[in-house]
């Protein structure tokens, strides 16, 4: 491996074009005689929409037009669905809402757009929006996850009568309780996952242009991969061939999962851009971001867990409910499961499982796929009953788990839920976490903590995901006649690095130098057909294989024109670095480039250049297993409740590590993410659905300093089901970090008794729990 | 953003007329409260007089046993002046601990207070130290100056030329960062005058007050054990999603003795 090959810690060749200015985000494009849009959205939570006044508004200044769902309908365009299916156990399927692009009829959360004022300048648009007088009735609402399963909550879809969608379980109680009543030792956790605002550092925006002479539709706005955003807008809702339309993300300023979906905006400004024959351009702020992007997490979770004698867990049962919110997102609905819970009994090897899982419809904004997507909720939940498990049975909160960890002698491990985890070394893990994390050494330092008044605590998190996202992507590979390579991709870094590792493998298997690599990404017009983007950390484990088949594509093309220059025979051509030799003559690949032009130097019946497509299918029930585990440790000042990290140790097996100076950036903002939940971040909406939490001023976003150095390390056990030998490493950091961090906060707090608070631990919370700890004992 | 006309005025007298003769004139000094307002449309002033060029509204200088800081001094000068530094040290920490680095160089020390965010910082100081707050008009005594929530005793039309500050034996200040905007939750700031202890609150009431109870436990006994069975009560203070009344109510005592113990 070279300097710029696999593994080496290469610096990110996109940084000093991102970090000088020299980015194109979104509100970077400006299109000739475009117009700009401003959404009308609801300022109630749940409403009957009795009217819509908009000619005050009409007559404004600058304005062009101003559209409603009446006009969405009566042209035709399409509705937002979700793509999950799900059913109970008697076949009923779930009640699966669409949503139309602007409300029609009622508004169902707060900040749901209901028109669209297209205006001259963005200020004018601001201003004639403000004129759009819509009269609303009020109706009760509901915010509340575990209220809303109450039959008597105000219904969100009156049609379906419940605000329970489906209540999926995964097989009938009655065969768990049996295992259940024979446990020695039961353990209860009662959760609640809190429910996060993305909030990517770009927000949403988007550009529009219609071409009435082709037919084209070109779309300009972040994406994580414009191609489903292409599929969804083209069939579901312009009712166009998808090859008139165009969707193209220059730079994103981050995705998270909630990138990468189909807003209804997105299809409003497209459609206005056709109707009112300009340009569109629509350029959200933080506030809306807060109000219409889709929302993480918000789970309620109660779990049972039986343990024998010797600490080994008998029976499992884990109860979810999940706030969808008004609507149902593309994925949103499986989150709990097949998006990423269904990873649940986690590292452990736990035969007898009983999982329900209630999507519940609430006036809030809808929930889908946040960094995790399923997974950190998921682990959360395993790794609160394992330290009550501890304290239930006395061992030790490391020793519990050692218990019951997959070995490795176990892989490949068949789980309840039917994923096939290939490997991992769960207690390499753990083993490595405690040493560098000096786990022994800790009661030392809870005794110097106590000198200065503070509570020390250590805590311990174990995870493992199920990565991969789609089971299709597509990569192009394509040598100039100058020699340069360039990779044609429709996975779409967006903060990722891609540019700086895809080169890297180019560098590794074609041996064409890490300056002459090229990627071209974000346009549905240069992306190979078959890609599906970058979601679910899934870029490396698929777009890198893409790579690597192609670029063993074009090394067997290359060997058959190596043959003919070189006058030998193809078998006898070997490849290595570049170069193509054959007994005593050589020629390197960006020679054989040159002459793939010419006809004359290629094989009979052979297409000229060197550019190779592969096209990645794998069974959809195939993914990898990124896991490991983490230590947290805390100070509490319990005068005013302050937690701080002192000391932070994260060991990540993400299988073979392609550039660990990148997967480490990952780990860093994955913890932060995870942090950022456990620790500052929460959406709060009040008994009326209006959110409490709609700015930066009210959301704690976590700060640099939160934080202590984080010590990022590997247990590189390479992936078996891919040549490559990776796993996915965007997730891991918010799967490991929110279970270390209240483990090590719950063991600061012990003395008072106190077991479990949920997230996020504020001060206010945590001194809030050790006032009544105390008045408790005093009584 | 609505459209307006704006004014660079010289000196505060032609600002000061500017204000009379405009239509709904704004006064605009670091803008880190008014920007916000204005990009979404809370305010919309037809002028902005930024006071940005009047040079007699910057700078801090001694004036005897006071130190003299104008209304258009930033943040991040106060908490860097040497002259501050050494002789109103709880002053400089105070400012140091405002927002962060990119609003500690915009925004003022007169914007700040005339703002009267019951949340900030410097309400306290004024407080605590018992300035003087100079306008174009007259002098108030910073005791009467913060007069509710967003609201002082300034008239239409007044502005803040300067803060006095007495230089006082000793001071502190101490704060509880807000976990999503970093205002405070509880600010304390405690000042030895020579003559008595001040203590002064902000972020827990509707605006900047005296803890009176401590204020005279301190003036006999100036130790942390003296204020230990003082507990302020909780009523009428403020509460949110984020702390609880009682929560500020025990966190003012916290950081008062904390501040107190910080002096050796
Ligand atoms: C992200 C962020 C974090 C912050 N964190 C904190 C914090 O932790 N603690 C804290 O205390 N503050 C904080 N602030 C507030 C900030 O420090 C400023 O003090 C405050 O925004 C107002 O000062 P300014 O100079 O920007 O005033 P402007 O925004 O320009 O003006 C504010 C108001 O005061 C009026 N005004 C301004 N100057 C005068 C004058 N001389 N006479 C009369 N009226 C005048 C204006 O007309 C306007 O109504 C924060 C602000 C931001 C944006």
């Amino acid at each position: 491996m070279g300097q710029f090959g696999i593994g080496q810690p290469v610096r990110r060749k996109e940084d000093v074009r991102l970090l000088t200015g020299k980015g194109v985000y979104t509100d970077d494009v400006n299109i000739d005689g475009q117009v700009f849009a401003v959404f009308v959205r609801s300022p109630q939570a749940h409403a009957t929409i009795n009217s819509i006044d908009i000619q005050p508004a009409l007559a404004a200044e600058g304005v062009i037009a101003i559209y409603t769902g009446d006009d969405l309908a009566a042209d035709g365009v399409g509705t937002l669905e979700t793509e999950v299916e799900m059913s109970d156990l008697a076949g009923n399927p779930m009640f699966r809402p669409k949503r139309t692009l602007l409300a029609t009829g009622k508004v169902r959360f707060l900040g749901e757009p209901v028109a669209v004022v297209l205006a001259e300048t963005q200020e004018q648009a601001r201003a004639a929006a403000e004129l759009v007088m819509v009269d609303y009735d009020q109706l009760p609402s509901i915010a509340s996850t575990s209220g809303a399963v109450d039959p008597s909550s105000p219904p969100v879809w009156p049609e379906h009568g419940s605000n329970v969608s489906v209540h999926w379980e995964n097989r009938p109680a009655s065969e768990i309780d049996v295992h259940m009543e024979r446990a020695k030792t039961r353990v209860t956790v009662d959760i609640v996952n809190n429910r996060l605002v993305p909030n990517p550092m770009e927000p949403r925006a988007a550009v529009a242009q219609f071409d009435a002479e082709t037919g084209v539709m070109t779309l300009y706005a972040p994406t994580q991969g414009g191609r489903r955003i292409q599929g969804g807008l083209a069939k579901g809702i312009l009712k166009i061939p998808a090859d008139k339309m165009r969707v193209i993300s220059q730079d994103t300023g981050g995705g998270f999962g909630i990138r990468g979906k189909l807003y209804p905006e997105l299809g409003v400004v497209c459609w206005a851009a056709r109707r009112s024959g300009r340009p569109v351009k629509w350029r959200g702020d933080r506030s809306e971001t807060f109000v219409s992007d889709y929302h993480g997490r918000d789970q309620v979770n109660h779990a049972e867990m039986g343990l024998d004698e010797n600490g080994r867990v008998v029976a499992l049962k884990v109860h979810t409910i999940l706030n969808v919110g008004a609507y149902m997102g593309e994925n949103g609905p499986r989150l709990p499961i097949s998006g990423g819970g269904r990873i649940i009994p986690g590292v452990y090897d736990i035969a007898n499982f009983y999982f329900s899982v209630k999507p519940v419809f609430t006036n809030t904004v809808p929930t889908d796929t946040y960094r995790g997507a399923g997974r950190p909720e998921a682990n959360f939940l395993m790794e609160r009953l394992m330290d009550a498990a501890a304290d239930a049975t006395g061992l030790s909160r490391d020793e519990v788990r050692r218990r019951n960890v997959i070995r490795q002698d176990q892989m490949p491990y068949m789980t309840q839920m039917g994923l096939l985890i290939d490997s991992g070394d769960f207690i390499g893990n753990m083993d490595m976490a405690m040493e560098h994390s000096d786990w022994k050494g800790f009661e030392a330092r809870r005794k110097d903590s106590e000198k200065t008044g503070k509570l020390r605590g250590i805590g311990i998190g174990n995870f493992v995901e199920a990565a991969g996202g789609r089971p299709t992507e597509e990569m192009r590979v394509r040598i100039s006649p100058d020699g340069k390579a360039t990779v044609f991709a429709g996975t779409y870094s967006h903060g990722q690095g891609h540019e700086t590792v895809y080169a890297q493998l180019i560098e590794e298997y074609l041996g064409v130098p890490f300056a002459d690599v090229s990627l071209v990404q974000g346009d549905t017009a240069t992306s190979p057909m078959g890609s599906a983007g970058t979601f679910g950390s899934r870029s490396s484990w698929m777009g890198g294989l893409g790579i690597r088949k192609s670029s063993d594509a074009v090394i067997a093309k290359g060997r058959k024109i190596a043959a003919k220059l070189l006058q030998g025979e193809e078998e006898g051509v070997t490849f290595e670095n570049g170069v193509f030799s054959a007994g005593a003559g050589s020629v390197t690949i960006q020679e054989v480039a040159k002459a793939a032009q010419e006809p004359k130097n290629l094989p009979e019946g052979m297409e000229p250049g060197l550019d190779e497509s592969f096209h990645v299918k794998r069974d959809a029930e195939l993914f990898n297993f990124p896991n490991g585990c983490h230590v947290c440790e805390v100070e509490v000042d319990p005068d005013l409740g302050i937690v701080q990290i002192v000391r932070y140790t994260a060991v990540d097996d993400c299988g073979v590590v392609l550039n660990p100076f990148i997967v480490h950036g990952q780990v860093y903002g994955g913890v932060a993410q995870g942090i950022g939940q456990a620790l500052t971040e929460n959406t709060v909406y009040d008994a009326e659905g209006q959110l409490m939490t709609g700015s930066f001023m009210d959301y704690g976003m976590p700060k640099a300093q939160h934080f202590s150095h984080i010590e990022a390390l590997f247990n590189e056990v390479p992936c078996k089901t891919n040549e490559l030998g990776v796993k996915g490493a965007g997730e891991a950091g918010a799967c490991g970090a929110p279970s270390a961090f209240v483990s090590a906060v719950m063991d600061a707090l012990k003395p008072y008794g106190i077991r479990h608070l949920d997230m996020p631990l504020t001060p206010d919370r945590v001194w809030q729990a050790i006032a009544e700890a105390k008045s408790d004992k005093a009584a | 953003m609505q459209d307006f006309t704006f004014h660079m005025p010289a000196a505060v007298a032609d600002a000061s007329g500017l204000l009379g003769s405009c239509e709904d004139p704004k006064l605009i000094a670091g803008g880190m409260t008014l920007l916000p307002t204005l990009k979404q449309r809370l305010a919309e002033p037809t002028d902005l007089i930024d006071l940005g060029a009047i040079a007699d509204l910057k700078g801090i200088r001694r004036e005897g046993e006071h130190i003299v800081v104008g209304a258009m001094t930033c943040h991040a000068d106060v908490a860097a002046s040497e002259l501050v530094l050494s002789t109103i040290p709880g002053l400089a920490m105070l400012a140091g601990q405002i927002g962060d680095p990119a609003v500690r160089h915009r925004g003022t020390i007169g914007g700040s207070c005339a703002n009267a965010d019951p949340a900030a910082d410097y309400p306290a100081g004024i407080v605590g130290l018992g300035a003087t707050v100079v306008t174009n008009q007259r002098e108030i005594a910073g005791d009467d100056f913060f007069v509710g929530l967003f609201e002082t005793a300034l008239e239409p039309g007044e502005i803040i030329t300067a803060m006095r500050f007495p230089v006082p034996k000793w001071s502190h200040y101490m704060k509880l960062r807000h976990p999503a905007s970093g205002y405070a939750v509880v600010g304390v700031m405690i000042v030895d005058t020579g003559a008595g202890v001040r203590v002064a609150v902000t972020g827990a009431g509707p605006s900047a007050f005296r803890v009176t109870a401590m204020e005279e436990a301190l003036s006999a006994d100036f130790s942390a054990k003296a204020i230990d069975a003082i507990k302020v009560d909780a009523d009428g203070l403020n509460a949110d999603m984020h702390a609880s009344a009682a929560y500020r109510a025990h966190v003012i005592g916290v950081l008062a003795k904390r501040a107190i113990a910080a002096r050796r």
